[in-house]
């Protein structure tokens, strides 16, 4: 069982090489049941793998037995492996979904959402800073590939635009990384954890020019202000179910900024502790402001949610700055919520974009749509989660949010911020549904012969991942639980060297 | 040599960084490459550069560090792929948009539809 920890990556990066072997090459059907059955497997063993870190506390392991300040470690603590649970629930759902003929656009989509898949859960799962350039670089040239899974001009140059800003982010961090490098001399974030706080002189200016240079970098993925111009265009313009796909993807950005500035430049690092709060917490305001700007001024469903992302991002980015272990908590719960109703509302709107014939999911009036029980459903619900309604978990992550944020000093800014933000996103939401729905023209019984129903495949798609912020409801207890341990474990850099290094002693 | 490696770097990231903000998409193709070159270099001297030594400890009283060489391996493979699909990316735009600009249309055009 110790090796279980590597399945979440190996299992994908294995589906990605079968996926494109002959058998499952030329045979479309296979290929999306052996797609569907190895993303469900991986969802399985990460689940298995938080079951099991939930007794014993984190696990480490080191590949190819290399001890751990020299070789590359994984490293699996709650909140990594929670993640990594999201990222294998979401590739199932948009696999099942594409299977209804969205997979036929372009080549290889199966392949690569198993590679973007590995390339995620690496990030989340690794304990070693160069390997997560590494991740990082597997899920974004899977996720250039899907973007261009369909091909049209606007996308080609969303996906310029796209590739050649990560481009210079990739440089950025390798030079982070090299400064990191210079002064520590080891990747390794347990022991980086350990040698940034015996720093001194000039070495601990030139560390807080690495750990800045990475928040730059993580910024960029997250799309963080003012590095977020890349996000409406990209996800406004691929497919909507890869764009839920890449919902992850600016959570990974999320996460790697939890992860560093907790762990490496967290309480215990002496002069370096907390050095990005300063720069998160107004970029994070004025990231909710615009991330809200957005989704009023939206002319279509898809950019809408890609703006709700950018609200989403805003507000974990502020939690994130409150750097306590609530407020981390609550980052966790509304992390997994929000990806799951961004990704949900791609999802729906490509469904209603189908329906419409060529004014496709633009917020004007138009014919109805042809299931409208099923999509008008469907839109209410995901919406309720987005704007935070009761009962679904946005209210519990918005309550439990506000109260984490209650005593802090700043709270007096971001209370009434945050919700105007989210009534600005209810506002643009009813509006949305307003003229989605409602305002359609009269003519409803005439049969317009290209519509696409939704399929078998996509309304389990759609009621699977809808099922999500209801489950997040009813499991609200046990969720916030394990919240709390994954911020704890987080928040106590300690357990996770004592880990890293009771490893480098065994052997 | 100190100081002759770090100005080559700085160099490069100079050239580079230019590149990339011209408006087309072939020098910004060259420039991300030299920015690669740049951190690849910057990287390799992160372990302390050192003529004639070994990077095996033990060996000797002192010793090149193994590490960054490897990293900077691993970083010109993931820096060549990259390049690899920027400059098909690159070719694709100029078919499916008509020209090299990055953003679709040159602004002299934009400008003159936008008064039209």
């Amino acid at each position: 069982m110790q090796h279980l920890i590597t399945l979440p990556v190996l299992l994908p990066l294995l589906a990605g090489i079968i996926l494109l072997l002959p058998p499952c090459g030329k045979n479309l059907v296979l290929r999306r049941w052996v797609a569907t059955f190895m993303a469900l497997f991986t969802l399985v063993a990460s689940t298995l793998l938080l079951t099991t870190i939930l007794g014993s506390g984190p696990l480490v392991y080191a590949i190819g037995e290399w001890q751990p300040p020299f070789g590359i470690v994984l490293y699996a603590d709650p909140l990594a492996v929670a993640l990594c649970i999201l990222t294998s629930f979401l590739s199932l759902v948009t696999i099942v979904y594409a299977s209804r003929g969205d997979d036929k656009a372009g080549s290889f989509f199966h392949p690569l959402a198993h590679f973007l898949l590995m390339g995620v859960n690496g990030a989340f799962l690794t304990g070693d800073l160069f390997n997560l350039f590494v991740f990082f670089e597997v899920l974004l040239i899977a996720s250039y590939a899907l973007l261009m899974h369909k091909k049209d001009k606007h996308t080609t140059k969303a996906a310029l635009h796209y590739v050649i800003l990560n481009l210079v982010g990739s440089s950025i961090f390798l030079i982070a990384l090299g400064v990191l490098y210079g002064v520590l001399g080891t990747l390794n974030m347990a022991d980086m954890a350990v040698k940034v706080a015996l720093l001194q002189g000039d070495d601990i200016y030139l560390a807080k020019i690495g750990g800045l240079l990475l928040l730059i970098v993580f910024a960029l993925k997250a799309a963080l202000l003012p590095l977020h111009l890349w996000l409406p265009a990209t996800y406004g313009r691929a497919m909507p179910v890869i764009a839920a796909q890449f919902a992850i993807m600016t959570k990974v950005g999320v996460y790697a900024i939890m992860r560093v500035f907790t762990m490496i430049f967290g309480e215990q690092a002496g002069e370096l502790s907390g050095i990005a709060s300063t720069w998160l917490w107004p970029l994070a305001l004025v990231t909710l402001v615009v991330g809200a700007v957005g989704v009023l001024a939206a002319e279509d469903l898809r950019r809408l949610s890609a703006n709700l992302v950018i609200v989403s991002v805003g507000t974990l980015i502020a939690m994130v700055a409150l750097n306590n272990e609530q407020a981390t908590a609550v980052a966790i719960y509304y992390l997994i919520h929000s990806t799951i109703a961004c990704a949900a509302m791609f999802l729906v709107a490509d469904m209603i974009a189908l329906q419409r014939g060529k004014v496709q999911d633009r917020l004007v009036n138009s014919r109805g749509v042809a299931q409208p029980k099923l999509l008008g459903f469907c839109f209410v619900f995901a919406a309720i989660a987005l704007a935070g309604l009761p009962p679904l978990s946005g209210f519990v992550a918005k309550l439990w949010l506000l109260d984490a944020s209650y005593g802090a000093q700043v709270a007096w800014v971001f209370w009434p911020i945050y919700l105007l933000a989210s009534l600005a996103t209810l506002v643009a939401l009813s509006r949305a549904g307003t003229s989605l729905f409602w305002h359609d023209h009269p003519n409803q019984d005439e049969q317009f012969e290209d519509n696409v129903y939704a399929g078998k495949r996509r309304t389990w798609a759609l009621v699977l991942i809808l099922a999500v912020p209801l489950m997040m409801t009813v499991f609200a207890a046990p969720l916030s639980e394990m919240s709390n341990q994954a911020a704890a474990a987080l928040h106590n850099s300690q357990v996770a060297i004592d880990t890293v290094f009771a490893l480098a002693k065994e052997q | 040599m100190e100081l002759l490696y770090a100005s080559c770097v700085g160099l490069l990231v100079a050239c580079g960084i230019y590149l990339i903000l011209r408006a087309r998409t072939f020098p910004v193709v060259l420039g991300l490459t030299m920015l690669s070159y740049a951190v690849n270099l910057f990287l390799f001297s992160s372990g302390r550069l050192k003529i004639n030594q070994a990077p095996v400890l033990g060996q000797s009283a002192s010793y090149a560090d193994p590490l960054p060489q490897a990293l900077v391996l691993t970083a010109i493979v993931i820096g060549f792929a990259m390049t690899a699909f920027v400059v098909i990316l690159a070719i694709r735009g100029r078919a499916d948009l008509g020209n090299d600009h990055v953003d679709g249309q040159p602004r002299a055009s934009r400008a003159t539809k936008g008064s039209k």
